[in-house]
């Protein structure tokens, strides 16, 4: 007999309905959507032809720099390439991490971002750029790190979970982690998903005027969106007086989220760019206000096409985690006991990550050599640097940020309605007038 | 700037009408500023003398608009006036007071030190708050203590729905009546040691209530870890 399996109740669902059924419990993971979603995989770049002149690839220059948030008169961020470590708490990671992570950034000239939970001393001492978040639980938020910052992101959501706010489990929470957030050590930590003085854009002007106030205006101020409705919330960032946008879309990772959310709430990156870039256009504002992208960025490749789509820089988060060793094959024995296996661990709520990345554990923390880890996170960013530049010199752009839409083709329709690209080989944009 | 001769000591007076707020903050974030300044016709301007770290007293003859007092360290700032949304917002010593009444969001996420409004506050008044202390001489509104982590909210007057929600270990202190406990919130009772640190309290803030009058309020504890079995305390 021919066993059929049911498109709608897959192993997935099935399972999931089994695990819901057993323990009461929905699950919390780590991680961003796992599903199939329009990527940038289905883009691809036209390289030169008899009608583009490419750059010699090995030796004209190709430039990488980019200058985030000096539209208020403030010190900007000067990055020496255009892949920023997006906000991660310390907390959801270790102490060890965070530094890695500094280390890294620092040394291929690039920022860093602190997370929902506050700065530590370790990725302040390493970071030469560290942007401060700004989260609705200000957790550890005060005016003395705001004031040691190099910018400042107002953080109104995450491209895993828009609209919701985060949480800590409790076996995550050390002593460390409560004093910082001021809480008992030991509970499953809800982080609000709104902020707490601030409601709405006209509210956000203010805010933002205060903390620029509160810093003598020095440095810039960003805000966060997670991708759900990226034409509104970017001009009314914009409107609020953003000095930069940064936009995360639903493969961005998240510590610890409901999978129901991180899988059925906001929307892919590839499909949040342009309508961002729009509103920015129709401001009059597009690369003076300077967008950040976010959510699944793995290779040169999706630095490049983000940038063609638009953007002026993009953050890795889950792809920083992985260069510093997570889902490495060498934990495999771990991973099994755990339940999982290299390539497929996600359960950063857990705090028992072999890696020693996602965990507050003593014994796995001391795993992650920070020295090793920043080495190994730099590497991650010259080869995504590089892999982009060889991309733009074929397609004959002296600058990444040279890259646009018409150096792009879709491989699906799907793709090419979101990012209004004709499908390769026709001179079809679905959607377009 | 103008120096105006008080009876105590010299304060510097900043007349808002004619000097930007930039001005005034960044005069009261340089280094050694002088130790009394006056603020006048604030007329509902944001964002006043927010950011000081200095032991300096500001006096603010007016209504303030929101973030008055934002992030404040040592300073003790008094607004003769109403004040907006966000007062004291994430305060990490010092005081501010208010004569008037003030918006919500009362000392949102405050840190330490005291926050006094003499008159009424809206709507969530001690909204995460980390360990400052609030005194409010009328009645708060809905929501307030959502998810206060730390730090003590006396309540002179009445307190408005869901008070406490989602609360953490801050201890509450209402003297009139609540319209409602937010979820999690419970009543508990005055042992000695509360009467004492709400005298304490309400001395800090210049009142003469009597503490006897008064309920304490705080978490149960009940949702410090998930529980699919909660889901409908929410």
């Amino acid at each position: 007999m021919q066993l059929r399996e049911s498109a709608t109740f897959d192993r997935h669902a099935i399972a999931a309905i089994q695990r819901a059924a057993d323990t009461g419990a929905y699950r919390i993971r780590g991680w961003g959507a796992k599903r199939p979603l329009p990527h940038f995989d289905d883009l691809l770049f036209l390289g030169a032809s008899m009608s583009r002149y490419p750059l010699e690839g090995y030796r004209e220059r190709c430039g990488t720099d980019v200058t985030l948030g000096g539209r208020h008169g403030a010190t900007p961020l000067r990055l020496d390439v255009p892949v920023t470590i997006a906000g991660m708490s310390f907390g959801a990671l270790s102490a060890p991490a965070k530094e890695a992570l500094g280390r890294g950034a620092s040394a291929v000239g690039t920022s860093t971002t602190t997370g929902d939970g506050g700065m530590t001393p370790e990725e302040r001492e390493h970071s030469d750029s560290l942007i401060y978040q700004y989260l609705p639980s200000r957790y550890g938020m005060n005016p003395d790190d705001l004031r040691r910052a190099d910018a400042i992101e107002v953080v109104l959501g995450q491209g895993a979970k828009p609209g919701g706010g985060g949480m800590l489990l409790g076996r995550k929470i050390s002593e460390r982690v409560a004093t910082m957030r001021t809480l008992p050590a030991g509970i499953d930590q809800r982080s609000p998903s709104r902020h707490p003085d601030w409601t709405g854009p006209d509210d956000l002007a203010i805010k933002i005027e205060e903390l620029r106030e509160v810093t003598d205006r020095r440095i810039p101020v960003l805000v966060k969106i997670g991708a759900s409705r990226p034409y509104y919330d970017t001009a009314l960032a914009v409107k609020a007086g953003a000095d930069a946008v940064v936009l995360d879309g639903m493969q961005g990772g998240t510590a610890a989220t409901q999978e129901v959310f991180i899988e059925h709430v906001g929307i892919p990156t590839l499909a949040a760019i342009r309508p961002a870039v729009d509103a920015l256009d129709e401001l009059g504002v597009h690369r003076e206000v300077q967008l950040v992208v976010s959510g699944g960025i793995r290779t040169g490749a999706d630095v490049a096409k983000a940038i063609a789509l638009g953007a002026d820089a993009v953050s890795v988060g889950t792809a920083a985690l992985i260069a510093l060793g997570d889902n490495h094959p060498r934990y495999a024995a771990d991973y099994e006991q755990l339940g999982s296996a290299p390539g497929y661990y996600d359960d950063f709520q857990d705090g028992r990550d072999p890696a020693g990345i996602s965990t507050q554990d003593p014994e796995l923390t001391a795993r992650l050599d920070p020295v090793e880890g920043g080495r190994r996170v730099a590497n991650y960013l010259r080869v995504l640097t590089m892999e982009a530049q060889t991309i733009a010199r074929a397609c004959g752009k002296s600058h990444l940020h040279h890259l646009e839409p018409e150096d792009l083709v879709a491989l699906t329709m799907e793709a090419a309605a979101m990012a209004r690209v004709p499908l390769a080989g026709t001179g079809w944009i679905p959607g377009a007038p | 700037m103008d120096v105006l001769t008080t009876t105590a000591m010299t304060a510097v007076t900043v007349d808002l009408a004619a000097t930007p707020v930039r001005e005034l903050n960044a005069a009261l974030h340089a280094p050694a500023p002088a130790p009394r300044w006056r603020v006048t016709h604030p007329a509902g301007a944001h964002n006043v003398a927010v950011g000081i770290d200095a032991p300096v007293a500001v006096q603010i003859d007016g209504p303030v608009g929101y973030y008055c007092a934002g992030m404040n360290q040592q300073a003790d700032v008094l607004v003769r006036g109403n004040a907006g949304t966000g007062l004291a917002e994430n305060v990490m010593s010092g005081s501010v007071r208010v004569t008037g009444s003030a918006s919500q969001s009362v000392a949102a996420s405050g840190c330490g030190g005291l926050v006094v409004v003499d008159g009424d506050t809206g709507a969530r008044c001690g909204i995460a708050l980390r360990g400052a202390d609030v005194v409010v001489g009328g009645s708060v509104g809905h929501m307030s203590a959502f998810m206060a982590q730390s730090g003590r909210i006396v309540v002179c007057g009445d307190a408005g729905h869901s008070l406490g929600d989602s609360i953490y270990e801050a201890r509450l202190y209402v003297r009139g009546a609540v319209a409602s406990l937010g979820t999690d919130c419970v009543e508990k009772p005055m042992r000695d040691e509360h009467r004492a640190e709400l005298a304490g309290l309400l001395a800090r803030a210049g009142r003469d209530d009597d503490p006897a009058l008064f309920r304490r309020y705080g978490s149960a504890r009940r949702l410090y870890h998930f529980d699919s079995a909660n889901h409908a305390a929410y």
